[in-house]
């Protein structure tokens, strides 16, 4: 390869699209082929047969008897067949039929008279000037010329084409023959052609009806050996060997002067054959098949489609250097890190120029091979795979051979390392929906065989660990790697671009332990949680703490003896940086209730900071996780993304050890309720079902009131769902009424950790109305949902209401209605991923080439201005608030703190 | 332009932008500001209803002058074409 050359960036001028002429199909040919054989019986391709030695090498070691080249050089050479009768392309049936019924089948010209010819030549010149698409043009060509039923040049009567999907033609009902076909189209003038948007000197009109098929050289369509030693041919050649049979046939019964009727079928049968071999999805015939049934895939199958040429090997390619394993958690590493099993690491590798500096070192990893066993307190060192040496040769290391290796690199050499503790590598998670699908993160070889990492990079990636896999990309440049790690490292992705907040933050335990450490729990005396100091000991090791220890208390045990203690909360502090001033009520807080209600600190649901203390209030959702996590937020605004991982990291620790020391658990019985609250859910139960019933009596003996605009069937829809829906809002008051935060599902619950009241209510009080398209179930048997009920019942039971809880268990009825409920979810989810999966690939089709210039405009690869200023304001939105520039309310409250403790102000 | 063609101004409707040709002599330093040739603009066609009150003809300059939601108020330009 020439470099000069081939490294030059190019640009296409023009391009120009065109049609075979069958000279030119004999001219490419390097033989005609004749027999439908492909090898003898000694395994050798038989001359003038499908595989014949002139359409190119497959096999290695040989050579082209086109070209004398060998497998890889030689490019495959064209062959042809001779077809007895012609036949349609199917890929242009469309444009023959409009040539057809724009042209006079007498003189071939197009139905125009002088004056509107002229007209129609005026109008194509200024397309032609302009570098407009002539092909909108033709459509109204053949459009307005078809109308025409006479033509004005020879007075010949033009008679109504019809098509038969998708190749045989009909002029007034009667049949065409192919031939007839192409003698029309052989008349129509060069000059006629560009008004039917055709270049006369690339593409003739008969030439769409092919006399000549060209066949594809063996490259494109080789054949496999098996291991039984059993050949396998390509699909293409079991259709051209399908196109030469019926071609001998036809052409053997045609020159023995068969029945017409008989030549006719087989010329079909041709017909059929070159079709599917073209398409074999084509509308209106049957896809050819395989002797297994699998239909074929001929030429467009290959090209069309995800799995085609186009999408599956153009527009994206398999890589190198890339790693795919299933995923599972671990809550000991850095967001930042991704943990890579042994395996793996061993395989992937890291490019290293030697130069005269790291070369003692690149030596030294030579000499210790490609599997090098680990030192004592090491689970595993990086080896060396291979050597590619200056002149572009690469030498594979092995331990028998690494010292020579090692003795003769030079500088210039690259070493291929494998991977290290701290590579940089890029991992991935399918659908990549979004920029936070692909992130850069830090290796942590360590035994196992899956890929880890911590959770709160779970909802960034949409991923659990139920099985899901993720794909690992290791960088092999130091531009790359740098610019992923500016860019793409986890801990730049903790904000945003949609909301301008962070969208990576604490999930699940983290929340539920930093909840039950720092909130007072009623105790008004408390400051969170009371660890004995051994226990908050172990909670601070745990994050790495150093600094100054949290204040410590004494205070007597239960049997008396004076213990040492820490509060929760100042063990929070700890994490918090020293400016940190912030306040809001907490996610736990009851809506409705009062500021100063909710200070008191039997209540602690008004987080206070301040200077970096935890004064009041407990940490739960809306302090630490994504989405709505002030103190995150915060964080990773004033201090930047290194800070806000950091304080992220230890937040998610500290929660998992608290929780470790206390022991946090749910099980059935938090669903477990009095039975007084049970029967008082039953009564609204029933009170629910004779006001449904009451209101079917309404409506059935016209009483009614009908609500402005609707109708009474809607009316009482609409007055039912109320009314059930009341029901299970009572039933979840009453739930609540019975549970407390000591029940671990309500904690989890209203700290934001996992659940809602709504799904405690369904599954401890009543589950409430089932619908199916926003309505009451209504479908089923005639006139009833279920054979359970009576013809017509419109009352609660018989149209979906559930009035069971999960835990008491559904009723037969309910539990169908309730399938049903659930099935329209599943369907809607199936529905909408497809949908807008499509949306997204068009979307980033035309989006992918644009990007934001210095100056701050969006421009595309040609150049061309998109927008004049990114987002009309310029303001990159993970690096704003909420999308603002500027957080007023914060350069405010921190002017005035500043100003009021009289240090230096200003924002 | 026929009164027909003008019964209804469209300017004259609140979502729609203010558009005015951008005098001759300020679209090179227009140009200039973003290193560009006039092609590299945007695109309007002259068949635009906006474009036709203005009277704008393909090769002149539009500059439309819109209420954002991030910026508060923003200026474009698009060049004028001929509609296909
Ligand atoms: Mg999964
Ligand atoms: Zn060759
Ligand atoms: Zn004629």
């Amino acid at each position: 390869m020439n470099p000069t050359l081939t490294n030059q960036p190019k640009k296409i001028g023009y391009m120009e699209f065109g049609l075979l002429s069958p000279k030119e199909v004999r001219g490419l040919s390097a033989t005609k082929i004749i027999t439908a054989d492909t090898y003898d019986d000694d395994g050798f391709p038989i001359e003038m047969g499908l595989m014949d030695p002139r359409l190119g090498v497959i096999e290695p070691g040989l050579r082209c008897k086109t070209c004398g080249q060998k497998v890889g050089d030689c490019p495959g050479h064209f062959g042809h067949i001779d077809l007895a009768m012609p036949v349609i392309h199917v890929g242009c049936a469309r444009t023959v039929r409009d040539i057809l019924r724009s042209s006079c089948r007498g003189c071939g010209k197009v139905l125009f008279s002088e004056r509107i010819r002229e007209e129609y030549d005026r109008i194509l010149a200024s397309y032609l000037n302009e570098g407009k698409d002539a092909s909108v043009l033709a459509k109204k060509v053949a459009k307005d010329a078809s109308n025409v039923t006479v033509c004005p040049h020879c007075g010949r009567e033009h008679g109504a084409i019809d098509v038969d999907k998708p190749t045989t033609f009909r002029e007034n009902g009667h049949k065409m023959t192919p031939s007839e076909v192409r003698e029309w189209l052989e008349k129509v003038p060069d000059e006629d052609l560009p008004l039917l948007g055709l270049n006369p000197a690339v593409c003739r009109p008969e030439w769409m009806v092919l006399t000549v098929l060209p066949v594809p050289p063996v490259t494109m369509r080789p054949s496999i050996t098996l291991e039984s030693g059993e050949r396998s041919e390509d699909d293409l050649t079991h259709k051209l060997v399908d196109v030469i049979r019926i071609n001998q046939r036809l052409q053997e019964n045609r020159d023995a002067g068969a029945p017409q009727l008989i030549v006719e079928d087989l010329w079909e049968l041709l017909q059929y054959h070159i079709t599917t071999y073209f398409d074999n999805q084509t509308a209106g015939i049957p896809p050819a098949r395989h002797r297994s049934g699998r239909p074929l895939k001929t030429i467009s199958q290959r090209l069309k489609g995800k799995e085609g040429r186009f999408r599956s090997n153009l527009s994206g390619k398999r890589v190198n250097f890339s790693a795919r394993t299933v995923i599972s958690p671990d809550p000991n590493l850095s967001i930042n890190e991704v943990g890579c099993p042994i395996q793996c690491a061993r395989e992937l590798t890291v490019p290293v120029r030697v130069t005269p500096a790291n070369f003692a070192h690149c030596q030294e990893l030579i000499l210790r091979g490609n599997d090098p066993e680990a030192p004592a307190g090491k689970l595993y060192i990086p080896g060396v795979n291979y050597v590619r040496r200056a002149d572009g040769r690469r030498v594979k290391v092995t331990d028998k051979n690494c010292e020579e290796v090692a003795k003769r690199l030079d500088v210039g050499s690259t070493v291929e390392r494998q991977l290290n503790d701290g590579d940089v590598v890029l991992f991935n998670r399918q659908p990549t929906l979004h920029r936070m699908s692909m992130m850069a993160h830090t290796v942590r070889v360590m035994p196992g065989k899956t890929f880890r990492f911590n959770l709160p990079c779970c909802p960034p990636y949409n991923a659990d660990f139920d099985g899901d896999e993720m794909n690992m990309h290791i960088l092999q440049g130091e531009e790359a790697r740098s610019e992923a790690e500016i860019l793409m490292k986890v801990q730049e992705n903790i904000r945003s671009p949609r909301f301008g907040g962070p969208i990576i933050g604490a999930i699940h335990d983290h929340i539920s332990g930093n909840f039950l450490l720092t909130w007072n729990f009623f105790n008004a005396d408390a400051k969170g949680a009371k660890l004995p100091i051994e226990d908050a000991t172990q909670v601070l090791a745990r994050v790495g703490f150093r600094g100054q220890a949290p204040p410590v208390f004494s205070e007597k045990d239960e049997r008396g003896e004076v213990r040492k203690y820490v509060w929760g909360k100042d063990l929070f502090s700890t994490l918090l940086p020293d400016d940190l001033n912030l306040q809001f009520r907490a996610a736990a807080c009851p809506p409705g209730m009062s500021e100063e209600e909710a200070r008191k600190p039997e209540n602690d649901y008004w987080v206070v900071i301040e200077d970096g203390q935890l004064v009041a209030g407990g940490i739960d959702e809306k302090s630490i996780a994504s989405f709505k996590g002030v103190i995150l937020d915060a964080i990773s605004r004033k201090h930047g993304n290194a800070r806000a991982r950091e304080f992220l990291d230890k937040v998610t620790k500290i929660g998992n050890g608290f929780l470790t020391l206390r022991g946090f658990s749910t099980s059935i019985d938090d669903e477990d309720i009095p039975d007084s609250a049970r029967e008082e859910i039953d009564e609204k139960a029933a009170e629910t079902r004779r006001r449904v019933d009451a209101l079917v009596a309404s409506y059935a003996d016209g009483t009614l009131q009908a609500l402005p605009g609707r109708t009474m069937e809607e009316t009482l829809e609409m007055e039912i769902m109320r009314e059930t829906g009341q029901a299970r809002d009572g039933a979840g008051e009453v739930v609540a009424s019975q549970v407390g935060m000591t029940n671990s599902a309500v904690l989890m619950a209203r700290c934001g950790a996992r659940g809602s009241m709504l799904n405690l209510s369904q599954m401890a009080g009543m589950v409430g109305q089932q619908a199916v398209r926003g309505e009451r179930i209504k479908r089923g048997y005639k006139n009833r949902t279920l054979p359970h009920f009576r013809w017509g019942d419109l009352g609660a039971n018989a149209k979906g209401f559930v009035a069971s809880s999960y835990k008491v268990g559904l009723t037969p009825t309910e539990y169908f209605f309730h399938s049903m409920g659930g099935r329209e979810g599943l369907v809607d989810t199936a529905v909408r991923t497809s949908r807008s999966g499509y949306m997204q690939r068009r979307l980033i089709n035309a989006l992918e080439d644009l990007k934001v210039a210095a100056d701050g405009s969006v421009r595309n690869t040609a150049g061309t201005l998109i927008q004049f200023q990114y987002g009309e304001d310029g303001i990159d939105p993970t690096r704003s608030a909420g999308g603002e520039g500027i957080d007023y309310d914060f350069v405010f409250t921190e002017v005035e703190r500043r100003s009021k403790k009289g240090k230096k102000g200003g924002a | 332009m026929t009164d027909e063609d003008l019964r209804f101004n469209v300017l004259n409707h609140e979502i729609v932008p203010l558009h005015e040709i951008l005098p001759e002599d300020e679209v090179a330093p227009l140009l200039e500001t973003y290193d560009i040739v006039k092609e590299q603009l945007p695109k309007i066609k002259s068949s635009d209803p906006a474009v036709k009150v203005v009277g704008a003809k393909p090769g002149q300059v539009v500059r439309i002058t819109r209420a954002s939601p991030t910026a508060g108020r923003f200026t474009a330009y698009r060049l004028v074409v001929e509609a296909i």
